[in-house]
Order: C-alpha cells, then structure tokens, then sequence
C-alpha cells in the first residue's frame, strides 16, 4: 500500500440516483504531484465523483485506475488503503478530546504497517492503544509538511483553521498519498486562507491534490488543471494558467457572470437602525458586545467585516429579539426594539437571513409554499376569520417561484429538499415579499454557487434602492467591498472603525479583522 | 415512473402483511394452537354479530380519542406518554363533579373531563417550556401521581357506600341515568339487545375532524406544527414556541380527559379500578399507525380495536392461546409498520428495485 500514487486516472464514469443522473461518463486523470481544482455549481456533480473516488458510492459503469491498474473500491476502508484520502467540508473530530486520541481513534482501525495482518494481531494492536507511538508519529508528519499542529491540544480549543490542519494530519497518518478536499475554504478567515493555499502549494511537490472549491481566485493560485463540470457532465479539462478566472465562471455556469457591484451613489436618508452602546451576552454567559454603537440609513447596505466569533451572530440576535439584551439602546426607525419579542420585532418591519438557512430560515420538513408565509400565516389574506386559505397560499408561492426563480418541481415539495441556493431564494422572497424596512443578511451566499450568488446580490442591491436600510453580515470580504455603502469592521464585540465605500480595500480589512486599529 | 411507484409501494406492503401473517402463524404454531382458527377468531369473529361489532367500536372509541390527542402533542414537537395519567383526572375530575353536584349534566360532565386532562397536561408543558424538563420524565411521574391520586379517591371519599368494608374491588356509586352517554339500541328499534354500544363514536370522530380542521386549517394549528417541525425556525418566524407548546399539551391531556370521561359514561357509569383500559399507552401506538394524522387516526383505531377485541375473544371461542396473544401482535404489527414506512420512503431501494423491474420483464417505459 505505500508505494507512491504517480496517476490516477478515472474513465466513464457514470452514476444515476432516482430521477438523476449524478455524474454522465466523466474521465479524468491526475499525474504526480498535480493539483487538479473541480470546479461547477451545486449539483454538477462533484460531491457524488468525489464520494465514487472515495468508496462511498460504487459507480454504475465506468472505472477507476490507480498507477495504470484498475481498482475496485466497495468501501471508503479499501480507497484508504489505496493511500486516497479526503477531508470533508464537515470536520469529522470529536471536540473535547485532543489531537492526538482523535487521529489514534481513526488508526486503530487502519492498517497502518502493511498487509497481510493477521485478526489476532490487529486485535492486539486496537487493545493496545499507544498513544505515545500516535503523537510521535504526528509530530513527524506535521514537521514534515510544515503543518502546525499542537497534538495535546482538545479540539474545541481551536480554530476552525487549526481544526482543519488537524484534519489533513489525520489523513496523512492514515496513509494518504492522494489528497480530495471539499471546499476546504469555505469556513475559513482571508488570512486562513492565504496559509492554506501556502501548505498545499509546499504539499503538491510530494502529493497529487484534487480540491473541490466554487472559488476561482483560489482555483487559479493553487492549481495546474482544472476540470468543469456542469449537470453532471464535464463541460471542460485543461491547464488553470491557459484560462482567466472569468472564462472559467463562464463555463461553470454556462454563461456570462457578473458579480454586481455597489455603483449607485444614492444619498442615503435618515438613519432607520440606531444601536447604542449595546451590551449582550453570550451562550457563556460573558459579555460578548461590548459597547456596540452602530447607525444604518435608509437605502443603505452597512457591511459588517469581522472575523466570526467576534459577536456577529449575537449582534444579529439581539436585533432581532431572539437573544436578550443586557443594556443599550436599538431604534428601528425610531421605535425602540429593546425588550420586544421577535414576533413585535418583525412586525416593526424586521426582515433576517439567517445565519444557518437549514434549520433557521425555513421548517424544512413544510412545503415551499407553507414556509413563504411562515411569518404571515395569521394575516389577510392567507388567512381568514381564523381559517387559512390555501388557494391564496397557493397563489403566493406561485408569483414569488416566478420572480425569485425558486426551482423546484412545485411549490407543495419539502422545503428542505432545495438545494441551498434554492432555500436561500425562499428566505429571501419571504423577507422582500414582507415590504420590511430594515433587512439583516447573515453570510447571504455562504455556500452558494456562483449563479446563485449573484442573484441574490441582485436582489439585495435593488432593495436598497427601494429605500431599505440593510446590514450585511459576512466574511467574504469580496462580498463586503462589492456591495457595501459603508463597512463596519467588528472586533471582539466593538465596532472598530466604520470606512467608506471607496476607502475599503481588502489589505486594510483583514488587517483591521485581526484587530489593528490604525493603518 | 409514477406508475411503478404504485406499484412498488402496494407490492411493499404486501409484502408486509405476509410476513406479519407468517411470523403470527409461526408463533401460535409453536403454541400448539390451531393457526387457521386462530386468525379466524382475530380477525373476522369481530364481524360476525352486532353484538361483537358493536364491542369493537367500543374500544375504538377511547382509542380514537386518545390517539387524536396524542396526535396533536408529536405534531407540536413534544411526546407526550402521559395519555394513561391525563385519562385518570379527566375522570377523576368528572366524577367529583359527578357524583357530588346535584344539578350535574352531561355536557357539563364532559366539559369537567375534559379540563382535567387538560391540567394534566398542563404541568408537564409548562415544566418543559419553562425549565427545559423533558416531557417524557414529567409526563410518566404524572401517570403515577395521577393513578395514586385515583385510587385513593376510589378507596376513601367516592367509594360506594355499598362495598365499603366488604372485599372485592372498590368503586363509587352509579352515577345518575341522565349522565350516561345514550346507548345506540335505546336510540335505535329492532338492534339486538344487550350490548354496551354507546354513541362516543361520534364524539370521537367529530374530534378527529376538528382537530384535523384545527391543525390544518387554522393560523394556530399551521405555528403548532411550524414549532413542532422546527423549533429554531419557528422562533425565528416570530413563533412563540414555548406558548404553543403550552397549548398543544394542554389540548393533547383535554382530548385523554375526554376519552376517560367517554369510557366511563358509555361503558361503566361508575368508577371502577383500572377503568383506563390502558388506551392512553395504546393511543401512542395508534396515533403512530395513524401516520400522526387525525384523520389517519380513525381507520388505524378500528384496527386496533379489531384485533385487540379478537384476541380477548380468544377464550370463549376455546382456543388455546393466552389473551396476552394480543401484545405479540401489536408488538410484530408496529415493528413491520415501520420497517414498511422506512423502505417505502427509501428512493435507493424502490430505484434499484425499479431497475430489476425492468431488466425483467423489459420495455417498462424506458
């Protein structure tokens, strides 16, 4: 099993699920030491090849070869024994344990000394756990790769980049010789970024890398191929340096890609959200906002910079009445907000993407239809006298399916069998449809696809013209100075310093993310 | 495509009830029983006499009851296992009420019943919405407060002057002939005489329509069933979650109540001991079958209370199996309901069973 991966190479390859065919006849290969971006939107199909590659689904036709020879894989144990490994977009590590007895949890089951193990042995290695030889063996990989990973550390003690880094240590010490990463930035600060790309850049002279990612500055710094898929079928395989970023999201999304920018120089109006010196806890019980003063106008986007953690999401719970506030002032539209319940927040004309669309944002087990008047159910004219109309229900979530573009096969499905770009296109034609006067946006196309995210830019843009004052929560810094009229930088649960559109670049934001004050 | 869905699912199901039959047969076989008679006496000795019909329906009754209640509990979020203990006050409550008021009524009886199981489901609610106490604790210790609750009352203020001092089993005096709940055969010319049939069952299905309507068709039903199915995204919609919470325990324990107070003013017109007959537990298992529907509740209460009525009629048919056949059934039942629900909702298998499908017998609309 340790002889080195020089190509992997997989030709035909096609899987159907009910209704859908996943991937239609791809081929790939992938040489020594290349690093090849997947690129495409929800749903093309990189998940599914990817979990083919993985042993996690076994394919319908097609086959996988490894150093010229083909291989079966009936489960992820037989892909690992080939040296593939993969880090998912989910870490997979049990939080208060520590380094070291997570990546031992996962070899005790592993081969890690070659075939041909007899039961008893492998018994008396899993009885025998031997953490010592474990942290040895972690101390080796990190210093050889370069990756800082301190092996007595307890998980919940670290970043989500530390964790992440945790997680390319494990696959390594199971052996791997070919590394698939899923989205592996997607969770990660500016400056995480920048060191990832950094390591698997060093990675890629001894490794081959396939890294699934939507985002095309990372595709074109980090890899030498890259391959498109679209609908579950390769559209494109070539060289990353023959091809610039836009013609790559041109053949993602089948056309043109404008990301919209904030261009309009509308003076803003009379402030619509006033917060001062507000003071929240938060789960812990410590004071996460300390002294939080910020102002937003009307027909104004605020962009919220920060790294999360910093008291974002607890700045988006107090304003929307879910977490309680301990002291200071919030004036929606002159009216004070503090103290009210979220159901008087919203009548105040409180609208809120939430931060986690799934479980948030829509009741994923009701209809489409059903979750679009979730706020309004008890109003004319979806409902009546005390009774619900489902015809104007009906009605309702036809029109809004049109004009937001929600796809689906009808508005009476699950909610929470959309694709997220779909659910965030419910949550936010419920918000707009609702007429509010302020919106909060948390992480509005975190996870999204191109096509998608630029819609609902779109539509956040054009809201703001339509006189609504708007606070955009995001880490996407790109997003941020794209769409922002001012930028407020939070850190540690203050407003750092507020910065005008044309002030912001993205250097000075993440510096001022990390907490410097003055540049 | 939604052809072999059709097919698929009548074929799974099938399936199921084979393999129940099978493995039932397979039991009473090991039991020396006679299998074919066995299941005769189970499931069509209920039909054959009004009489039999009628007991069927009498069962059904409370089940349906309870069931609906429970129903509208899980659609809310919460589980609530204290059917038996809301049952016991509602009665309890009723026959306080009953049995010490002169000028008592029936509609007022009945509204007491229903009160009481609403207070015992109450509690439980507001513990949970308040303190974060689960309900599945709660409600259980409620069950034996209640149970302990009744049987004192049994034994010491309503016992029936008649027994007290003797042996046999406690409870109260008859209560009054205009709190019966009309028997059918006094409503009705030329039924056989001689059974207990009430008219609870129309109680009992107008409560499933108006929970249906209610859970449905209103704003407060649609937040109920929005908090249960999700209690984040309810909060956030502007739900209170912890007031419908509340309510929905609230209308769960008022529809056990109703049951108990049905069950005693059809079918014994007295306290008796263990007057709950179980169906608060047997109402969980109802509901369940009922796919947690109101409506659903209805044919999946007649099931029930068709087998458990055939195996209590096991002994006078002389056939040599424990009435306790019962628990076996519904036991291999539930567990083949939802072995069914998991495959039937699985798109993987009935896909691959699909494909089979058509290598076999080909051109099945490729």
């Amino acid at each position: 099993m340790s002889t080195p991966i020089t190509s992997l190479r997989i030709e035909h390859i096609t899987k159907r699920f009910p209704g859908i065919v996943a991937c239609s006849d791809i081929s790939l290969s992938v040489g020594k030491g290349e690093v090849l971006a997947l690129v495409g939107e929800n749903g093309a199909g990189k998940t599914t090849l990817m979990n083919i590659l993985m042993g996690l689904y076994t394919p319908d036709e097609g086959k996988i070869y490894i150093n010229n020879k083909e291989v079966v894989f009936k489960s992820p144990g037989d892909a690992f024994a080939c040296g593939i490994g993969m880090v998912h977009q989910q870490y997979m590590l049990v939080p208060n344990l520590t380094v070291t007895e997570n990546i031992a949890l996962g070899l005790s089951k592993m081969k890690t000394d070659g075939k041909g193990e007899g039961r008893l042995a492998r018994l008396k290695r899993a009885a025998k756990l031997d953490l010592d030889a474990v942290r040895r063996q972690i101390v080796a990989i990190s210093g050889h790769y370069g990756l800082a990973v301190d092996p007595d550390a307890a998980i919940w003690q670290l970043s989500v980049g530390e964790q992440q880094r945790v997680e390319l240590v494990k696959t390594l010490c199971f052996g791997a010789k070919f590394l698939i990463l899923d989205e592996p930035t997607s969770a990660l600060t500016p400056q995480e970024t920048d060191e990832l790309i950094a390591l698997l850049k060093r990675m890629s002279a001894e490794l081959s890398i396939i890294f699934i990612s939507h985002k095309l500055a990372e595709v074109k710094a980090l890899s030498n191929k890259v391959a498109i898929l679209r609908g579950g079928k390769l559209v494109f395989r070539g060289n990353t340096a023959d091809h610039s970023a836009a013609d790559i999201a041109a053949l993602m999304t089948g056309h043109e890609v404008y990301l919209p920018v904030n261009q309009s120089s509308r003076k803003p109006g009379e402030p619509m959200l006033e917060v001062s010196n507000l003071f929240v806890r938060g789960d812990r019980g410590n004071m996460v906002l300390n002294k939080l003063n910020l102002t937003v106008r009307a027909g104004e986007i605020v962009g919220l910079a920060g790294v999360s953690g910093n008291g974002q999401r607890e700045l988006a719970e107090a304003l929307t009445g879910l977490r309680p506030i301990d002291s200071g002032e919030v004036l929606l539209d002159g009216v004070r907000l503090t103290g009210k319940s979220p159901k008087q927040i919203i009548a105040q004309g409180m609208g809120y993407v939430p931060e986690e669309r799934n479980v948030e944002g829509i009741v994923p087990s009701m209809s489409i239809r059903e979750n679009l008047v979730l706020k309004d159910i008890a109003k004319p004219p979806f409902s009546v006298g005390g009774l619900i109309r489902n015809r104007k229900i009906t009605e309702n979530a036809d029109a809004m399916r049109e004009k937001f573009d929600i796809r689906c096969s009808g508005v009476g499905v699950a909610a929470g069998s959309l694709s997220g770009g779909n659910i965030q296109k419910v949550i936010l034609a419920r918000e707009i449809n609702r007429g509010p006067k302020f919106l909060i946006a948390v992480y509005p196309i975190r996870g999204l696809d191109l096509g998608a995210a630029e819609f609902i830019h779109k539509q956040l843009l054009a809201l703001r013209d339509s006189g609504v004052g708007i606070l955009l929560i995001s880490e996407e810094l790109e997003e941020i100075i794209n769409l922002s009229d001012r930028i407020a930088v939070i850190f540690k649960g203050q407003i750092q310093r507020t910065l005008g559109h044309g002030e912001a670049t993205q250097r000075k934001l993440g510096m001022m993310m990390a907490g410097v004050k003055e540049i | 495509m939604k052809n072999f869905k059709w097919i698929y699912t009548a074929g799974v199901i099938l399936l199921a009830v084979l393999l129940t039959l099978t493995v039932a047969a397979l039991i009473l076989a090991l039991l020396g029983a006679n299998v074919l008679d066995t299941f005769w006496v189970i499931f069509c000795y209920p039909f054959t006499t009004f009489k039999n019909l009628s007991g069927v329906i009498n069962i059904m009754t409370p089940l349906t009851i309870v069931g609906v209640g429970i129903c509208v509990a899980y659609r809310s979020g919460i589980m609530n296992i204290g059917g038996e203990g809301q049952m016991v006050m509602g009665i309890l409550c009723a026959l306080l009420y009953s049995l010490s008021v002169e000028s008592a009524s029936l509609p007022v009886t009945l509204l007491v019943g229903i009160l009481g199981g609403a207070l015992w489901g109450l509690f439980p609610g507001i513990l949970k919405s308040r303190f974060g106490v689960s309900e599945l604790l709660s409600t259980v210790m409620f069950n034996y407060i209640a149970a302990q609750l009744y049987a004192y009352c049994l034994r010491v203020p309503l016992l029936d002057p008649a027994v007290a001092g003797g042996v046999g089993d406690p409870q109260t005096e008859k209560l009054a002939e205009g709190l019966w709940l009309p028997r059918i055969n006094d409503l009705l010319d030329g039924l056989p005489k001689g059974t207990r049939f009430h008219t609870g069952i129309f109680v009992a299905i107008a409560l499933a329509v108006i929970v249906y309507l209610f859970m449905w068709k209103t704003p407060a039903g649609f937040k109920m069933r929005a908090a249960g199915a999700s209690e984040r995204a309810a909060r956030y919609g502007g739900i209170s979650v912890d007031k419908y919470l509340v309510l929905a325990m609230c209308i769960s324990g008022a529809c056990c109540g109703l049951a108990g107070t049905v069950e005693i003013l059809g079918v014994h017109h007295r306290g008796i001991g263990n007057c709950t007959g179980g169906y608060g537990f047997s109402g969980i298992v109802v509901a369940l079958f009922g796919g947690l529907h109101p409506l659903g509740v209805i044919p999946a209460a007649f099931f029930f209370a068709v087998i458990s009525y055939g195996c209590s009629a096991l002994q006078i048919n002389k056939i040599p199996v424990p009435s306790n056949m019962i628990d076996v059934l519904l036991g291999l039942v539930i567990l083949v309901i939802v072995a069914t629900k998991l495959i039937i909702a699985n798109p993987y298998w009935m896909d691959r069973a699909q494909r089979k499908f058509t290598a076999l017998f080909g051109r099945k609309e490729a």
